[in-house]
């Protein structure tokens, strides 16, 4: 067993913490505030090779592993969650496709994404496929040369500013998961279009789009992977997507318990720095412990996963802990500011509000149980134990 | 000194100049070297070098080159870069943040026999000549040299730029020679503890002192006396 990071993840770890603290904190209420797309910020992470880390060299990739990948979301998240978020939905786009996509494919769409000349999305949500993923209505149909997709995705991270999606679209409606295929699809296409970007209680500067598809004519070569395997699909990105929203949430929950650390050595009341008090030291002493075992359960499973075991369990519960842990921690950083807290005159709680997000995207705490419990289950008490 | 599980970092200014030096071969081609002399560990920090996009790196290390004073070092860098010859500028950071002497690069063009420039601000190139905006205490002088010359930069003069992902990876493989006393056929009397004649007794910032003096009373008589004192120092004419 080794826990630190090989040289090499350690030398890009201490740029990307350079460049992270020094070009993007500052930043970071701007991009929010703003509300707008964080274009430099991602202009800068593709000169830095930041957008292909795990994906090999000759796609433009960086040729790291997925730890690496992992431990930059992190670092990202903690120093501007918008730009973290960014970088964790655009894999979910190149993932599927370096997995099921065709050597075509690959060069096409996968090179200019890990160059970062192209952002990515990946849409499956729907209004009636959200929880319930294989319920996905979008229809496809073969006409000829081209697939025609008919539909509504809705709340697609960085939709409308990639140019790159990966769609879930339904070839037998009637057959529900077992009709769900996979496509990449093209802004620009004929055909599709862009509806209303989602007002959200945070991650102002994170587009959740919805994605119209009207006779949206799709070349058959863009077909992903094969006809009717697209639950295969979206399941296997979303298994990677948990890791990537996992790490976010440690990246938050981290500037968060930071901000908390230095404001309570600052702040005096009673005569004293706050921090002096053990009802303040708790509660700083149960963030960072959280904050260090959602971490070490992220960095675990992106483990798994470079090692080629399987991941999915611990995935999931790298996302479900984090995300609930990024709650707990950013309410508790709002309670140690205290009133100053609740102003936006500090960061704390918009950290608290865009924690919430975690909770529910890429499949909601209450999915994420379900899955490990799955895993469990079949397994019986053996794997349980494991 | 304790050095185990301390990261060491470029010295600030040098980082500096290594932009410097990649902006300059950017604009007019050519090759960027880092040198460096110090113990081995330094090979990391001449790696991040290399990340920023430098074309080779050589270090010199040895335990002969061990207590070396700015004399010494100058010596030994100046051994390092006639080897690395031919060459058309050598630059340096003003000074490290440990000794802050700013002795070195002047020492390295003193050895060379070559023009320096220090405290540069701005460098271009044009026409065949080195043209240096160089702060001083109280404004700046545009110089002109030929090459090859040695310029010391200040950290004003550019904003490191940081290693590509790419680039620590290449750097990580990169070949770093390292170079000891007896490749540098340097004279044994002139490096390390026995080249070096100085010693560091204290490192201290020398206090400037003020003098303040309370004048009192009616504001007419202060001002009266204030114009006299501003007149005697020559601040106010008659």
């Amino acid at each position: 067993m080794n826990f630190s990071l090989t040289e090499e993840q350690q030398m890009v770890m201490d740029m990307v913490h350079d460049f992270a603290t020094k070009e993007l904190a500052p930043k970071a209420r701007e991009v929010d505030e703003r509300g707008e797309f964080p274009w430099d910020n991602v202009r800068q992470l593709a000169g830095y090779d930041m957008m292909g880390i795990p994906f090999p060299q000759e796609y433009g990739g960086l040729g790291a592993d997925f730890v690496t990948w992992a431990a930059v979301g992190a670092e990202l998240s903690r120093t501007c969650t918008a730009t973290g978020a960014v970088y964790g939905a655009h894999i979910l786009c190149q993932y599927p496709i370096f997995l099921h996509g065709t050597e075509e494919q690959k060069q096409r769409y996968l090179t200019p994404l890990c160059k970062g000349e192209a952002v990515g999305a990946f849409a499956l949500t729907e209004p009636g496929a959200g929880s319930d993923a294989g319920n996905v209505s979008t229809k496809a149909e073969l006409d000829g040369d081209h697939y025609v997709l008919n539909g509504t995705k809705i709340f697609c991270s960085n939709g409308g500013e990639a140019a790159t999606y990966v769609i879930i679209a339904n070839l037998d409606v009637k057959r529900g998961a077992r009709g769900m295929t996979a496509f990449i699809v093209e802004k620009g296409m004929p055909g599709f279009e862009f509806g209303k970007n989602e007002e959200k209680m945070g991650f102002h500067a994170l587009p959740n789009r919805e994605l119209v598809l009207q006779d949206c004519r799709v070349p058959k070569e863009n077909l992903l992977g094969r006809e009717r395997r697209g639950f295969r699909v979206a399941m296997d990105t979303l298994a990677l997507g948990r890791i990537g929203m996992g790490i976010g949430a440690v990246g938050l929950a981290q500037a968060a318990y930071e901000a908390a650390l230095v404001y309570s050595k600052q702040r005096v009341q009673f005569g004293k720095p706050i921090s002096s008090f053990q009802a303040v030291q708790f509660m700083l002493a149960d963030m960072a412990t959280e904050i260090e075992a959602a971490r070490l359960l992220c960095l675990q499973a992106a483990w798994l996963k470079d090692q080629g075991k399987p991941f999915e369990k611990q995935g999931a519960m790298a996302k479900l802990y984090a995300s609930e842990v990024a709650m707990r921690v950013t309410t508790k950083a709002v309670q140690v500011f205290g009133g100053y807290g609740y102003t936006r005159d500090y960061p704390v709680e918009r950290y608290m509000r865009e924690a919430k997000l975690f909770e529910i995207v890429e499949g909601t705490s209450e999915i994420q149980r379900q899955v490990i419990a799955g895993h469990l289950l079949k397994g019986g008490a053996e794997q349980a134990a494991d | 000194m304790i050095r185990e599980g301390v990261k060491g970092i470029i010295n600030p200014f040098d980082e500096n100049a290594i932009e410097a030096a990649l902006q300059l071969r950017e604009q007019h081609g050519g090759q960027v070297t880092v040198l460096s002399m110090g113990i081995p560990k330094v090979v990391e920090q001449l790696r991040q070098a290399i990340a920023m996009g430098a074309d080779r790196a050589v270090l010199l290390s040895d335990r002969a080159l061990a207590g070396a004073d700015t004399l010494a070092t100058a010596y030994t860098l100046a051994l390092g870069i006639q080897k690395l010859a031919p060459f058309d500028l050598v630059v340096c950071g003003k000074q490290a943040i440990d000794g802050d002497t700013a002795q070195v690069g002047p020492g390295i063009a003193e050895r060379l026999g070559i023009p320096q420039v220090t405290y540069a601000r701005e460098i271009s190139f044009q026409d065949g000549a080195l043209r240096i905006r160089r702060v001083l205490e109280e404004g700046y002088e545009i110089v002109e040299t030929a090459l090859p010359a040695l310029v010391t930069v200040l950290k004003q003069i550019n904003q490191p730029r940081y290693p590509s992902l790419k680039g620590l990876m290449a750097a990580k493989k990169a070949e770093i020679a390292i170079w000891s006393a007896v490749d540098l056929e340097a004279d044994p009397q002139r490096v390390g503890m026995a080249g070096s004649p100085t010693k560091v007794v204290k490192t201290y910032t020398p206090s400037r002192e003020h003098h303040a003096e309370i004048i009192q009373g009616l504001p007419n008589e202060i001002a009266e006396t204030v114009t006299a004192k501003l007149r005697d120092h020559h601040l106010l004419s008659a």
